[in-house]
């Protein structure tokens, strides 16, 4: 359960959860973000009108799957920095995991990183494919960072050092 | 010296800023007091994006909120600041607050209406050993780290899973502060899960119902002795053990810093859901006594947002009935007690809504 363990298990998406036929079409947006809390920046940060109008500021966010292209601009958006963008078939070994990243030093395009999941465990190895930097939040980078394709669900966090994320 | 205005904000945080920015251009003389060397209140200390709304700057960091704020009351001819001056009692006899500003010079300020905006102050936790040096409150930790780029140790573990102990060990490790652990004593997380997933991705365990026993050092701190706790809040015999650290930081809630409201004689309650004795108000946060308002803090422990919403209400409150207010006015107020409501909807503002039924009344004026 989140909100003893303080992550989710990938159940507690409920729908959020893209189906395996909308993660064939290409990256699309996970809004990790289940519990009601009075915050809605997201929902004026899609230009597609993907993440839909709250109807109270206490609404947990609602994306419409087939209006979202996967193009990160929701994940600096977000406070709570609940947002990833999973493109699950990359390339045939790989999914592209689009992540926030608020940690000094930023790592470098090409880099080598140990891939975390939601506890905080280091789960594999992936590469650092770009590094966005977004005028919403100049101080923190969207990471794209490769990953092996079953891993897709479960990284959310990467170390570039031993230094942070003991 | 004697000091008259208009309006008297005591305290230069989100609350008594957003008071200061809702008397602008309405020609009363309005005097800020503010205890510290600047402006911003606990606004500065935040590094990480506000949530909330963007009618209240969510998406914004916190201190760059503070500069905002502070840039709009300064550039205002008719609010004067007084930094470094503390509010440090009222004299009914003569209806004035005595302030001493930069410990040497007393004022008394005469004033028609009064926002008192003086937040809140952290709470301790009774356990031996808690006046080593390394045990810090959240709040001195998120101050030497974030205001003043010291660090405050290197091995810390946190108490409290509220989101003020979630914050401040998100910030730590982004300082480079190894953090070990945080432990709850509650049987859930605190704070908002969003803040306890950033921190657990991060390779920071949580540990509910567990708690600190006994610190441990020489001169200093060295370790500390945690312990689990049951449903009933008592140690669980035999499950103690030895944690080596050199800080320890407690973020175990906060209460209104309600001095002044005692002295005004304001009619008071003890409302846990608010933490700690708060006064009565009614919906344009104007307290029993008639010429004092309450925003922030002060009023109920919250966070920025909602003190920025408070203290809006009360600074058109206290400017419509000095009769110095456009016609739109009750509307204004309206809009922010509108967005307040909303906020306390969820199921997080139940624990506010609750508290605010006990102080919430219909008399005043």
């Amino acid at each position: 359960m989140f909100i003893k363990n303080g992550y989710l298990d990938i159940d507690e998406l409920g729908e959020r959860m893209p189906s395996e036929e909308r993660f064939e079409r290409g990256p699309v947006a996970i809004l990790e973000c289940i519990q009601q809390i009075p915050c809605n920046p997201c929902q004026d940060a899609c230009s597609r009108g993907a993440i839909l109008p709250f109807q109270s500021i206490n609404d947990t966010p609602t994306i419409d799957m087939d209006k979202c292209n996967g193009c990160g601009n929701c994940i600096s958006a977000c406070p709570g920095l609940a947002i990833f963008v999973v493109w699950k078939n990359y390339n045939l070994e790989s999914s592209l995991i689009k992540l926030p990243l608020e940690l000094l030093p930023f790592p470098e395009e090409g880099d080598s990183v140990e891939l975390m999941n939601r506890k905080g465990e280091k789960v594999g190895i992936g590469k650092v494919i770009k590094i966005q930097k977004t005028k919403q939040n100049p101080k923190s980078r969207v990471i794209w960072v490769e990953v092996p394709k079953k891993l897709a669900m479960e990284v959310r966090h990467i170390s570039r050092s031993n230094n942070h994320d003991k | 010296m004697r000091i008259d205005c208009d309006v008297l904000i005591i305290g230069g945080g989100p609350a008594g800023l957003c008071a200061a920015r809702s008397l602008l251009g309405t020609g009363l003389n309005v005097l800020i007091l503010e205890r510290d060397p600047f402006l911003g209140g606990q606004l500065l200390k935040q590094t990480h994006m506000f949530f909330g709304s963007k009618e209240q700057y969510a998406g914004t960091r916190g201190f760059e909120i503070g500069q905002i704020l502070t840039r709009e009351v300064q550039a205002s001819p008719n609010v004067t600041v007084m930094l470094e001056t503390v509010a440090s009692g009222y004299y009914p006899e003569e209806n004035f607050i005595l302030a001493l500003e930069k410990e040497k010079k007393l004022y008394q300020i005469y004033f028609k209406k009064v926002i008192v905006a003086t937040g809140a102050s952290e709470k301790s936790l009774l356990f031996e050993g808690n006046d080593l040096p390394g045990i810090y409150g959240a709040g001195a930790v998120q101050t030497l780290m974030n205001m003043y780029g010291v660090m405050p140790g290197q091995d810390i573990i946190m108490i409290g899973s509220g989101n003020i102990g979630l914050i401040v060990s998100y910030q730590l490790l982004q300082a480079g502060v190894k953090v070990k652990a945080i432990l709850e004593a509650a049987p859930t997380v605190g704070g908002y899960f969003v803040h306890a997933a950033k921190v657990r991705r991060m390779g920071i365990p949580i540990f509910t119902q567990t708690t600190v026993k006994r610190a441990l050092g020489q001169n200093a701190l060295e370790a500390v002795e945690i312990v689990n706790l049951d449903s009933k809040w008592q140690y669980v015999a035999g499950t103690e053990r030895k944690w080596s650290c050199d800080t320890l930081c407690l973020a175990v809630g906060l209460s209104p810093m309600s001095e002044l409201l005692w002295q005004f004689q304001c009619e008071m309650r003890y409302v846990s859901e608010l933490g700690g004795y708060v006064a009565k108000r009614n919906a344009i946060m104007q307290t029993t006594h008639p010429d004092v308002y309450i925003a922030g803090d002060v009023s109920g422990v919250e966070e920025a947002s909602s003190a920025m919403l408070e203290g809006t209400i009360a600074g058109f409150a206290a400017a419509k009935a000095l009769h110095k207010m456009l016609d739109s006015v009750d509307q204004v107020i309206q809009n922010s007690q509108k967005f307040l409501d909303e906020m306390h909807r969820g199921p997080i503002g139940e624990k506010i809504r609750n508290g605010l039924a006990k102080v919430e009344v219909d008399v005043c004026l």
